[in-house]
């Protein structure tokens, strides 16, 4: 279970490199992060209530690549996945995410995306960020991933072969994970891309009820061993995708666990 | 050294030849404007880069260096007039000192040459091409001007071609883009945008082009110091209230009620950020800023009270 440590606290304990403006050199700001944190913490403990499983893997200093899988219709995986590195981990760390460019472009949601950490996804950024030793968020299956329907909920769709180039050439662990549960916070039946256009966003998920609002599903994540590929990111195709495939196969296999888990939870 | 400062009369140009003055170099200048209270031994010679007489100077001194300070950054100044000058006298400036038996160049642009876009990097390095002149095309003239004085390294191998990208400066002369912006005891911003920006300290700024004259570097560089700063925060730490106004809004209040006249792909540049990467001339020069972020704001809150 997460810690009852407050937040404040913990985004305190962040070894990042903050200046005493509370800012560090990505504009990252603790009074950001703290009401960021201090949300998604309320969703995390008592909503979703989210069950973090293998937190041991994840490396407590250092670069590293947190990759899964989509679940649900908008990025309720990723903020717990994040959440769940503030809370669960000790010391805390900021796992950093690739938002959308669409977000940049948005009042408020650009300022809030950079000030949590939760830069454009730019490969530049990507590869930056691994080299400043920090840890990274990716979800291979991008856009198409979390436009995945309710009755497609535990399948993997088609992953990009970007982050396993990165990881070779950075150096970087990959941490897989298994997500479960967003497909039932958010059962997502159609995707309104005429209704996201209106909203500035790429598509927006329908569910039976109608709006995207989630509900309090359980959500549970499974972290599994490190993966670290020996190359320099200059590899052929063919030798990319085998290590893609290994991939894919670890989260595959840790969305078993955390169903498995979950049913039994 | 014999080093020739095109634009000397800048405030920031100033303290440039000081600080050279101070390290033993012989320091004299051109400009159009005047420098009224100059060391007697730095010769100032009122004359615009791009006439006739501006080469004479280069003739007759004959410089080791020549730091190009003189392009015009104001975007408040008449676009055409601006070119004429940024791509004229940048243009002037490299013939004359090919001509003349100039060693080294230095050409001072900004940091701005990256554009400010949504999905703009944050940490530009020096290969990136500009991506900002199609949301903004007033900035033509001064990338233009910094992709001129970049070919010179291929066109001229002779000539040492220096290349420096500075970000904002901030500091006792009070001018620039930056404390322009600051201005006022209320700072508007684009409501529900806040983007990094990354400045220096003057004291800094003049340290390092003088850093650059001495160690030679070729090529190109972003000169940059401390870790970059929300614009709203800069604001706030220097004590000015952020007035938030949603762009539509602020794009028709631009050039009325006090709002300076700014062309529409300026609000760009207080959306989005530009932050490069300075590694390459710190490992080529060494450079290291004084003053970081916090200190230079507190300075500046002191120096510039609202």
């Amino acid at each position: 279970m997460a810690r009852d440590e407050a937040v404040r606290d913990l985004v305190d304990r962040l070894e990042l490199p903050f200046n005493s403006l509370g800012i560090d050199p990505y504009g990252i700001s603790k009074k950001h992060l703290s009401v960021f944190f201090g949300v998604l913490g309320f969703f995390y403990r008592n909503y979703f209530r989210v069950k973090a499983v293998g937190l041991e893997n994840v490396p407590k200093r250092g670069r590293a690549m947190l990759v899964g899988n989509h679940s649900g219709g908008y990025a309720i995986d990723g903020a717990m996945v994040i959440t769940s590195m503030l809370l669960e981990m000790n010391p805390p760390r900021l796992a950093q995410g690739m938002a959308e460019k669409f977000i940049n472009q948005l009042p408020i949601g650009s300022v809030w995306s950079s000030r949590c950490g939760q830069l454009t996804g730019l490969p530049e950024h990507a590869e930056r960020l691994l080299l400043d030793d920090r840890l990274l968020m990716v979800f291979p299956e991008g856009a198409r991933g979390t436009a995945k329907l309710w009755k497609e909920r535990y399948s993997l769709v088609d992953f990009g072969t970007g982050f396993v180039r990165l990881a070779l050439k950075t150096k970087s662990p990959i941490v897989p994970l298994g997500f479960v549960g967003g497909g039932d916070a958010v059962p997502t039946v159609a995707n309104s891309s005429t209704l996201g256009k209106l909203m500035g966003v790429p598509y927006v998920p329908i569910t039976p009820y109608g709006i995207a609002a989630p509900l309090p599903a359980r959500l549970v994540v499974h972290y599994g061993k490190p993966l670290v590929f020996e190359g320099t990111g200059d590899e052929e195709d063919s030798v990319i995708i085998g290590y893609v495939d290994q991939v894919k196969a670890a989260i595959a296999q840790l969305i078993e666990d955390a169903r498995n888990d979950r049913s039994h939870s | 050294m014999k080093v020739l400062i095109v634009g000397i009369s800048g405030a920031l140009a100033r303290q440039v030849a000081l600080q050279l003055r101070e390290e033993g170099h012989t320091v004299m200048g051109l400009d159009r404007r005047p420098w009224w209270d100059a060391p007697k031994d730095i010769a100032v010679h009122e004359v615009d880069i791009r006439k006739r007489a501006a080469e004479d100077v280069f003739r007759r001194e004959r410089p080791d260096c020549v730091v190009h300070m003189a392009t015009v950054n104001a975007l408040s100044s008449s676009g055409e007039e601006r070119a004429r000058i940024n791509m004229g006298g940048t243009r002037a400036v490299f013939e004359h000192s090919v001509a003349h038996g100039v060693k080294h160049v230095v050409f001072c642009g900004r940091h701005t040459y990256y554009g400010a876009t949504a999905d703009s990097v944050l940490y530009h390095t020096e290969e990136e091409p500009p991506s900002g002149i199609g949301n903004f095309p007033e900035l033509a003239d001064l990338v233009a001007a910094d992709l001129y004085a970049a070919n010179m390294l291929w066109r001229e191998p002779k000539l040492t071609t220096t290349v420096l990208r500075l970000v904002y400066t901030l500091g006792p002369s009070k001018t620039g883009t930056l404390s322009s912006f600051l201005r006022g005891k209320r700072v508007p911003m684009v409501l529900g945008f806040d983007p990094l920006f990354q400045f220096l300290e003057e004291a800094d700024a003049a340290r390092a082009i003088a850093l650059a004259v001495e160690k030679k570097p070729r090529g190109l560089f972003n000169v940059c110091g401390p870790s970059p700063v929300p614009l709203g925060t800069i604001a706030t730490e220097t004590g000015r209230t952020v007035v938030p106004v949603p762009e539509p809004v602020l794009v028709r209040l631009l050039g009325r009620f006090g709002f300076p006249r700014l062309p529409r792909g300026a609000l760009e540049h207080i959306k989005f950020p530009i932050v490069v990467d300075g590694t390459a001339f710190k490992t080529a020069t060494g450079f290291t800023h004084s003053t970081d972020e916090v200190e230079a704001l507190k300075r500046y809150r002191r120096i510039s009270p609202v």
